[in-house]
């Protein structure tokens, strides 16, 4: 049976991992390759690497980035943002990326997911859906970090993602991101019965229960968080070994 | 010296970053003349195997590898496309290995792809020397190989398929070692001691 994966989530501006303490034996928390090994060793199935820098220069260092992160480590990472043409996801690739997270881009250009699916695979292609519950019922997906609502709806935008190529969708919840509250469970199960592809759960991880919920009552694959690794609060080898006394299978 | 076969499938860097950490030698190549004189022979792949078998055979690299009595390590598609038969596109495929590789049927707790950490078991000795059975290891792929005579290791997602082929010289593994953490680095160090 395939495990439940547990994916930090590492924002990088300007080629330096932002946020995180430091954790003990790391020379260099900003340094992404070396926290990366940190997670690696820990037990991290998968990383995930956010590139938020706003400049040219920025976009730049984080290519040489992932090349290094490519030769540095030896397990799974997804690089995303500001991916909006084929172009970006080739260099990427190119990079040594296993997989790219395509956002804003795929819903201002839905096509954009058929063409990076059919030239390199789907496996290659996660989409992320950051939504909102918004007052009419529906989860609308946003763009720009969730500032700006579209008419996209969750369930039907992401059901169109799969059928254009997406491999997995990352959905993040932006009423619980940063709260710390939990999951939406019960949107995550309806997610995973429209869906056929594997669903990773983002946003709003207060603790290692509520990344157990998503995982069980919300039929999760995997659990994605950046600020309870980030700031030392919960180890993955502490989560994974927790996640398995509950019953749940994890590679430890 | 190490030839990586570049069969223009997919990205060949995670295979290549794998060895330099094991400080082997590697070349990448098309090259017959250089995967002829190789010590071993990796042939990766991600993507189509219809596409896959149609790029080997234009750069006349099917006869090639079966001529090879190194070993040669196939993987992922790069396995695939050792088989006999595949159901991705319909293709015929290179035929080292007695199995036929089909389409995962979804379910709602078998999801397709089938994509993150899965166990191995009943390991053959050599290429999973020091693993233990129930060992993790990734994959990425929708297409499986089927168990056969060849079949020396299995992973089950739904059904029991096979995780590793091997046929005299030429071995195979559905996942990917070379993303494959610790478990995955003494899957290739076995490979290359063999």
């Amino acid at each position: 049976m395939v495990a439940k994966r547990i994916i930090p989530c590492l924002d990088v501006k300007d080629g330096r991992t932002v946020k995180g303490i430091n954790f003990v034996g790391l020379r260099d928390v900003g340094d992404a390759v070396e926290l990366g090994q940190h997670y690696a060793r820990e037990g991290a199935d998968e990383l995930v690497y956010l590139d938020i820098s706003a400049t040219r220069e920025g976009r730049n260092t984080f290519t040489r980035l992932v090349e290094r992160i490519s030769d540095g480590i030896n397990i799974p990472f997804t690089v995303g943002g500001g991916i909006s043409t084929i172009d970006d996801a080739a260099r990427l690739l190119d990079a040594g990326a296993d997989k790219i997270s395509v956002n804003s881009a795929a819903i201002r250009n839905p096509q954009l997911i058929d063409d990076i699916a059919t030239r390199y695979g789907r496996q290659f292609v996660v989409c992320a859906i950051d939504a909102r519950l918004e007052a009419d019922g529906l989860w609308h997906a946003t763009t720009h970090g969730g500032t700006q609502s579209t008419d996209k709806e969750l369930f039907s935008w992401a059901k169109e993602a799969e059928d254009r190529g997406a491999g997995e969708i990352l959905f993040t919840s932006m009423n619980h991101d940063g709260t710390r509250s939990g999951y939406p469970c019960d949107t995550f199960a309806r997610l995973a019965e429209t869906l056929n592809i594997p669903i990773i759960a983002s946003g709003g991880a207060g603790s290692a229960a509520d990344i157990a919920e998503v995982l069980t009552a919300g039929r999760a694959d995997a659990a994605l968080a950046a600020s309870i690794f980030h700031f030392g609060e919960i180890s993955i080898g502490d989560l994974k070994r927790d996640l398995r006394e509950q019953g749940i299978t994890v590679r430890l | 010296m190490i030839a990586i076969i570049d069969y223009k499938m997919g990205n060949l860097r995670s295979v290549e970053n794998a060895l330099h950490r094991l400080g082997a030698e590697y070349q990448v190549t098309a090259d017959p003349d250089v995967i002829r004189r190789a010590d071993r022979v990796l042939l990766p792949g991600v993507g189509n195997a219809a596409e896959a078998m149609e790029n080997l055979k234009a750069a006349r690299l099917p006869e090639v590898i079966c001529s090879l009595r190194r070993p040669v390590l196939g993987i992922c598609v790069g396995m695939q496309v050792m088989c006999r038969h595949s159901e991705e596109g319909d293709a015929e495929c290179i035929g080292l290995f007695d199995s036929h590789v089909k389409r995962f049927v979804p379910t709602p707790e078998e999801k397709v792809p089938h994509v993150g950490w899965n166990q191995i078991g009943n390991l053959e000795k050599k290429l999973f020397k020091g693993i233990e059975g129930g060992s993790f290891v990734y994959y990425v792929h929708s297409y499986y190989a089927e168990l056969c005579p060849d079949t020396i290791a299995t992973t089950r997602h739904g059904l029991l398929f096979s995780a590793a082929l091997k046929y005299e010289n030429f071995y195979g593994t559905q996942f990917h070692p070379e993303k494959s953490g610790d478990t995955g680095e003494r899957i290739l160090r076995n490979f290359l001691e063999l």
